[in-house]
């Protein structure tokens, strides 16, 4: 299994693995600069969420007006009620600067994703559920290898599973879209431009409450990634989403 | 047979090279062919320099191609915030004091710089203006919001009665506490629903919501919306100001634009 054996050198030579190509330069690429800013995008979220930690529903919402929940957390400002004696520090202006910085970055690198995706069949090839796997048989033998914390077959070493199709399917389609609208229809300005963004939401605090929420769901999915990453063979997999390589028994075909 | 495919290989890394550079030549000449345009079309913030420079300029640039002239939602009546919330209140300096012991008679707006006719408004001369009204939102970077009816004289109409040179670009405006500056570029200065606010919920406009006088920006966060105001310059560069950043905001690590 060595990485020399990646150079077809003789023909007398007997390889007992070879290294297939596992992950695209472009969805390597991607993938880390979306790491990088998804961190940084969570760190300065965390930030400026303590700034006031209380939610609302509808279009308006301050220390006067009821809220739909709290965070029983200290605040970084000191009008906030929270209950606490005492006031974080406070962070939010460098935050908010990284915050939409990390924002344009990954919007970009997401388009750019998207549309590589499609030219090069990405999402059909390799994300989309193939027809036969595509069954509640196949579902619910996929729901209970993860319940029973299996180690993933071979097979999954070049393919992804139904659940992880889906699984990343949602957050490519269902939640990035989602985290950048109710964002967006927190602007002042930009819902200047398209009201129906921050409208169809029930307004502007509605919108700041579902970002908090999604972004809450896309911090359950990055934990549950790293976990199958670890579970699955935490070495194999970061090689193959760094180098771009998998290993591979021969026989395969 | 390894031998052709080397050679292959060879051959194809030094042609993907060549694209890569063309294609690296072409990506840095439309960059600079686009910085040249956004700032010939006004598409760059003063505090666009630093590590953030990058998000601050894209977040500008995008909203004011997008946003120039759409209007800042309004509500209804019935929407407006009840009770009025009105935000922490800085310490006042003797200067406020004084004059609001006196009623606020003495109140005076000084309107300078790129003007014809550098003038000074009291309050009953800003209210002899046609005064307009707005239902809209005041949203603070921290995450609260209320809505309130704010009225006023729009901003343009003071602008437009001192007679602003052509080359004008930005209008920095002045708390009575000089340390709160802040600017906006004209296309938030000549905005409809930018107000000179007077008046707050049918009544006066309280000391707590930045009474006598407030410049009320309902397309930026509420930092930008400056209590207190009794002075407007308006220039063409904001470089002579402070540190040159637009405003106290970015020198307090705060973003100039407030748009978000």
């Amino acid at each position: 299994m060595s990485d020399s054996t990646c150079v077809p050198s003789s023909v007398t030579a007997v390889p007992v693995a070879k290294v297939i190509a596992r992950h695209s330069a472009l969805v390597r690429v991607t993938h880390w600069i979306t790491t990088l800013c998804f961190f940084a995008l969570l760190v300065s979220g965390v930030e400026i969420v303590i700034s006031h930690p209380r939610f609302y529903w509808g279009e308006t919402g301050n220390d006067l007006t009821p809220t739909l929940f709290k965070l029983p957390i200290p605040a970084s400002r000191t009008l906030v009620p929270t209950g606490y004696g005492y006031v974080l520090p406070d962070q939010n202006g460098w935050s908010r600067y990284l915050h939409f910085q990390a924002a344009w970055v990954v919007v970009f690198t997401g388009l750019l994703y998207l549309i590589s995706g499609v030219l090069t069949k990405h999402f059909s090839k390799n994300l989309l559920p193939q027809g036969a796997d595509f069954s509640w048989r196949e579902f619910s033998i996929s729901i209970t290898k993860h319940l029973r914390f299996e180690r993933p077959s071979r097979a999954e070493t070049w393919s992804y599973n139904l659940i992880q199709r889906l699984a990343y399917l949602f957050v490519i389609f269902v939640l990035f879209p989602l985290v950048i609208w109710t964002g967006v229809a927190m602007s002042p300005a930009f819902v200047s431009a398209f009201p129906a963004t921050v409208n169809v939401l029930g307004g502007q605090q509605s919108a700041r409450t579902l970002h908090f929420f999604v972004s809450v769901a896309l911090l359950l999915f990055l934990i549950v990634h790293v976990v199958m990453v670890c579970l699955a063979g935490f070495k194999s997999r970061m090689r193959a989403m760094i180098t771009g390589r998998a290993a591979t028994p021969l026989e395969r075909t | 047979m390894s031998e052709p495919s080397q050679a292959e290989s060879r051959k194809l890394s030094r042609r993907s090279l060549i694209t890569t550079g063309l294609a690296a030549t072409a990506g840095a000449l439309g960059l600079g062919a686009a910085a040249r345009f956004a700032q010939s079309y006004g598409l760059i913030p003063p505090d666009h320099a630093g590590i953030y420079g990058l998000g601050e300029t894209l977040t500008y640039a995008s909203q004011r191609l997008l946003t120039r002239h759409s209007l800042a939602r309004e509500f209804l009546r019935s929407q407006i915030s009840k009770p009025p919330f009105r935000n922490e209140m800085p310490p006042l300096n003797d200067a406020y004091k004084r004059l609001q012991a006196g009623g606020f008679a003495d109140w005076k707006l000084s309107v300078n710089g790129m003007v014809a006719q550098p003038a000074s408004f009291s309050l009953d001369q800003l209210k002899s203006f046609p005064s307009h009204s707005q239902i809209t939102m005041l949203q603070c970077e921290e995450g609260w919001s209320y809505i309130a009816e704010w009225i006023g004289v729009p901003l343009s109409r003071i602008l437009e009665s001192v007679g602003i040179h052509p080359q004008a670009r930005y209008v920095v405006y002045t708390s009575i506490d000089p340390e709160w500056w802040e600017s906006i570029d004209m296309a938030d200065a000549m905005h409809p629903q930018t107000f000179l606010a007077y008046g707050m919920n049918g009544g006066e406009l309280p000391l707590g919501n930045g009474g006598p006088l407030r410049l009320r920006v309902p397309r930026q966060l509420g930092y930008k919306s400056v209590k207190f105001v009794t002075q407007l310059t308006v220039t063409d560069s904001m470089k002579k100001f402070g540190k040159g950043l637009g405003s106290a905001s970015p020198e307090g690590g705060y973003a100039w634009y407030a748009g978000i």
